[in-house]
């Protein structure tokens, strides 16, 4: 059959990245053709101005070489022009008067500098500061040395100031406004920008409106000489480079009939007015707005692709932005509302002579406005605070020190990433050094976190360093970097849908497999990936203990095999022991076992445990039968060990049993899958020998009772549990930690520690329904006996015969002979036959 | 023809699973089955740090390694780009329920 015909006017960052979003949902859809007007593949237009400030080449920004056009069977016309648009034949005609038919059309013909209409624009030596040509022109203008002048000290006319002062030409910069950058900038930091500018020897005219461009004298080639103001005075100039803002390039568009009204007018979908053409990037007006920063192209240009991609699901409503300075050692940041309105609170920190300012505007407690200036370390956070519409009354006091004093948990680095060293080594578990990341993103074109993960491993173990690697993406390419907001994230590549989407869209609609929750939410692969599968089985488990079969193919391997798999592929077995209390006869079986198997090392565990390392898979289900000893689910998303110290029975200081709390609570909760491993730990008096503050749930004896901690972890950020509440019985602690863990049970996402959770839901909303709520609590707690009421010891199923196959090799013991179990023994017989 | 050794029925290796094979070639082989009952075979040692694929979540056509969650495609034996690597692969073939493979 033949494909439908794909064709790209515009062969820029925002339709490109269309292709490419596109390509990976559906590669073989359509035969694509590109026109683009410049004779380059697709770069990176954000980092013109490092070019033209000398710190890096051309070929270091290109994004597409000719070669990715070729592997992915693209057609490229670059340096061909699209100069009209036949709608009913539906084709497109180009300058060189050939044409090209289509079925669906993508404009992205991004925008035109604005030039000032006044004597002179036309003269040689007076540029717009837009492309490649542009830049080039500006380096050999640059060459000759003298004197240029900058109109427009905005964003763009700003760096190329600075790009020319150090080629080493003299610039001053005009601007009509009373001071720089004033759509991006209040006074203060545009005054604190102005003076660091200055102190690199660039000059400023403000509130000058230029009125002639003067032709020199025929001796100097009929080019540009100098710059006349309103007001009669004027300054001399070799080289004007006009920075005055740009135009939607909707000429085309136009031209075709389209409706464009400051832009093409498109909707929610990317559409334009004819349902075949659609249109991304800084041509096009969607809901009044045109953007003319990279981020919202990005997100458009994915809601394009999807809706090219006939998934029909996706819809652009418009973005949040921010601006950041690409100026080498200067930072300056602005985003949102950062003027404020009457009702609006300012928190503002100015430390001039420091060279630091800070504005934030804050309205009902939330983040609407940021300017940072001299240091932006915290700018992602703000963002992101901005994005979520987050509520930050409980941390006001806080927010202007930054996110390292929030005292919020998680993940989230704190370096500032710009002034690490090259050979910083920044991601610990896959041993990736900072220049290997700044290389991969530079090289490969790189502007997400995924994307970063995939090609460098960087922030794909742990995720401990994700903060970090995020910062470094943001300082490699600027305004180009988006970061997620976690609250819409898809659960993988699988799906559009968030983890809290797919987990209700289970219980709604009753969905009791995998293969049904993935063909009810439309799932884009057939049998998902390793992370969706998993999370989905523990979901579905979850929902549905009674009536869901367990997928053991959606279980990592020690799920599977109910033993955690070691380096070199043999197994490790920890049996359960009740509170970490055990016997001379127990501990006489282990020994003989682990003779009896040659079991290599022998060794207590973390959380008071023996562990049996090195064994062979094959032998697991004879040493659990050996042993007569439950499953300690050492290697589970499920409750681990329940650590104790010595407690009140023995202990001079103890003043409640904690040993036994500590193995009633074992037995109350043991076989029970969670969204991640979840520990306990029940100290006998408040100095704590159990280190129960630093676990899922501590319980704390006291004189009166027990004191309950929840969401503490010792793992790779040490968390300190927080108080949930204190209670007088044996009971009430065992209730009160079921509930607290069917809660998270229920609600945390899939691979969430508690402290995870927590951090997302808050410890009141937690309090309110597992302590306040009597009711909720006995619910709570009743349903996390109902999902035990059907998990037997998987061990002692295993040990009598179950799924003996997961254990079972083929083995050859000369060629062509099989042995094995029952199957391969019917085999054997074949080939004797 | 001789070249071909009967492994087990297809029916021993689970949907979405895998079986190891000892002592045929030199080193274990891992032979795998996906959703629609397509069977690969490749050397069960993945490239990264030798970590045994037959132990790995099986999806579409790959397999992601137990170890450190490197994806293998099963009908090439390569890892998934940007990864780099490759592990060996074997002919194999279902006839009449039964899973046969071929070392040569």
């Amino acid at each position: 059959m033949k494909k439908a015909r794909l064709i790209l006017v515009g062969n820029g960052m925002a339709g490109v990245r269309t292709l490419e979003e596109l390509l990976k949902l559906a590669p073989d859809l359509y035969d694509i053709t590109v026109y683009g007007a410049e004779p380059h593949g697709n770069y990176n237009r954000i980092l013109l101005s490092p070019v033209l400030a000398g710190e890096m080449k051309l070929p270091e920004i290109m994004l597409n070489d000719l070669d990715w056009y070729r592997q992915h069977g693209i057609t490229l016309h670059s340096g061909r022009k699209i100069v009209r648009i036949d709608r009913v034949r539906r084709k497109v005609v180009a300058d060189d008067g050939s044409e090209e038919a289509y079925d669906r059309l993508l404009l992205a013909t991004g925008s035109t500098p604005v030039m000032l209409p006044i004597p002179g624009h036309d003269l040689p030596g007076v540029l717009a500061y837009r492309d490649i040509a542009d830049t080039e022109a500006m380096i050999a203008a640059s060459a000759r040395g003298g004197r240029a002048v900058v109109i427009g000290a905005g964003l763009l006319g700003l760096e190329a100031a600075n790009g020319l002062k150090a080629r080493g030409m003299e610039v001053t910069v005009v601007h009509l406004a009373p001071w720089i950058m004033e759509r991006q900038l209040d006074r203060t930091a545009a005054d604190m920008l102005q003076a660091s500018l200055e102190a690199r020897g660039l000059g400023f005219l403000l509130e000058k409106q230029t009125v002639e461009l003067v032709k020199g004298t025929k001796k100097s080639g009929g080019r540009v000489a100098a710059v006349r103001f309103a007001d009669g005075s004027e300054i001399p100039a070799e080289l004007v480079v006009m920075a005055i803002g740009i135009r939607p390039d909707t000429k085309l568009a136009e031209a075709a009939g389209l409706h464009c009204n400051r832009g093409i007018v498109v909707n929610d979908t990317m559409q334009t007015y004819d349902p075949r053409i659609y249109a991304v990037g800084e041509c096009v007006a969607h809901r009044g707005v045109a953007y003319g920063l990279v981020a919202p192209l990005f997100e458009q240009g994915k809601v394009a692709a999807n809706h090219l991609a006939e998934f029909g699901i996706a819809r652009y409503a418009g973005s949040a932005v921010s601006t950041k300075l690409k100026v080498t050692g200067i930072d300056v940041f602005s985003a949102g509302d950062f003027t404020g309105g009457a009702d609006d609170d300012e928190i503002v920190l100015a430390d001039r002579r420091g060279g630091v300012y800070k504005k934030l505007v804050l309205r009902d407690n939330k983040i609407v406005g940021a300017v940072l200036y001299g240091d932006t370390a915290d700018s992602g956070w703000y963002f992101q605070l901005m994005k979520e519409k987050k509520c930050v009354g409980p941390i006001r006091d806080r927010l202007m020190l930054g996110q390292s004093h929030s005292g919020g948990a998680g993940h989230e680095g704190k370096n500032r990433a710009a002034e690490l060293a090259d050979d910083f080594e920044v991601c610990g578990c896959n041993g990736i050094r900072k220049i290997a990341i700044v290389k991969a993103i530079k090289e490969k074109g790189l502007f997400t976190l995924e994307e970063v993960r995939k090609h460098t491993k960087a922030s794909s173990s742990c995720g401990s360093c994700t903060g970090l690697v995020e910062q470094i993406l943001a300082s490699v390419v600027g305004g180009a970097y988006q970061p997620v907001v976690a609250e819409k994230k898809p659960m993988c590549g699988c799906t559009e849908y968030t983890h809290e989407e797919v987990r209700k869209a289970i219980l709604d609609n009753r969905l009791l497999s995998i293969p049904e929750a993935m063909r009810f939410l439309e799932w884009r692969t057939p049998t998902g990936c390793p992370s969706c599968r998993q999370a989905l089985n523990y979901y579905l488990l979850c929902a549905w203990p009674k009536e869901y079969k367990d997928d053991a193919q959606s279980r990592f391997i020690n799920e599977r095999a109910h033993a955690n798999i070691q380096k070199d592929g043999s197994f490790s077995v920890v049996p359960r022991i009740y509170g970490g209390v055990t016997s001379p006869a127990e501990l006489r079986r282990i020994a003989e076992v682990a003779e009896k198997y040659a079991v290599p090392t022998v060794k207590f565990t973390g959380g008071q445990r023996i562990d049996l390392l090195g064994v062979k898979k094959e032998d697991l289900p004879a040493i659990w039968a050996d042993l007569g000893m439950p499953s300690g689910y050492a290697y589970s998303k499920g409750l681990r060990t329940v650590k104790t110290c010595v407690g009140s029975e023995w202990c001079r200081f103890g003043v409640q049993d904690s040993t036994g709390m500590g193995i009633d609570l074992e037995r109350d909760l043991e076989r029970l899958w969670t969204p991640h491993k979840t520990k306990l730990g029940v100290s006998g008096c408040p100095r704590n020998c159990a280190e129960a503050t630093i676990k899922d749930v501590g319980v704390i004896g006291v004189e009166s009772g027990w004191e309950i901690y929840v969401g503490g972890n010792g793992g790779i950020k040490t968390e300190v549990a927080q108080f949930l509440c204190k209670v007088k019985t044996r009971e009430e602690v065992l209730e009160v930690t079921g509930a607290f863990i069917q809660l998270y049970r229920e609600e945390a996402r899939y691979l969430d520690r508690t402290v995870h959770w927590l951090g997302r839901v808050g410890l009141d909303s937690v309090k309110r329904r597992v302590v306040d709520d009597a009711e909720g609590r006995r619910a709570l707690y009743a349903r996390m006996k109902e999902a035990l009421s059907v998990e037997k010891d998987p061990w002692a199923e295993r040990a009598a015969g179950h799924d003996a196959a997961e254990f079972r090799p083929v083995k050859f013991y000369t060629k062509g002979s099989v042995s094995g179990g029952s199957s391969d023994e019917r085999l054997a017989e074949n080939l004797s036959a | 023809m001789s070249d071909w050794l009967k492994i087990c029925p297809l029916e021993d290796i689970p949907r979405l699973g895998a079986k190891v094979v000892k002592g045929a070639g030199k080193a274990d082989i891992a032979v795998f089955r996906n959703a629609e009952d397509e069977v690969f075979a490749v050397d069960d040692r993945c490239p990264h740090k030798g970590g045994q694929l037959s132990q790995g979540i099986v999806f579409d056509r790959r397999v992601a390694c137990p170890l450190h969650g490197m994806t293998i495609h099963l009908d090439s034996g390569k890892a998934q780009a940007p990864d780099e690597g490759c592990t060996h692969k074997y002919r194999v073939r279902v006839d009449k329920g039964v899973v046969f493979l071929n070392l040569g």
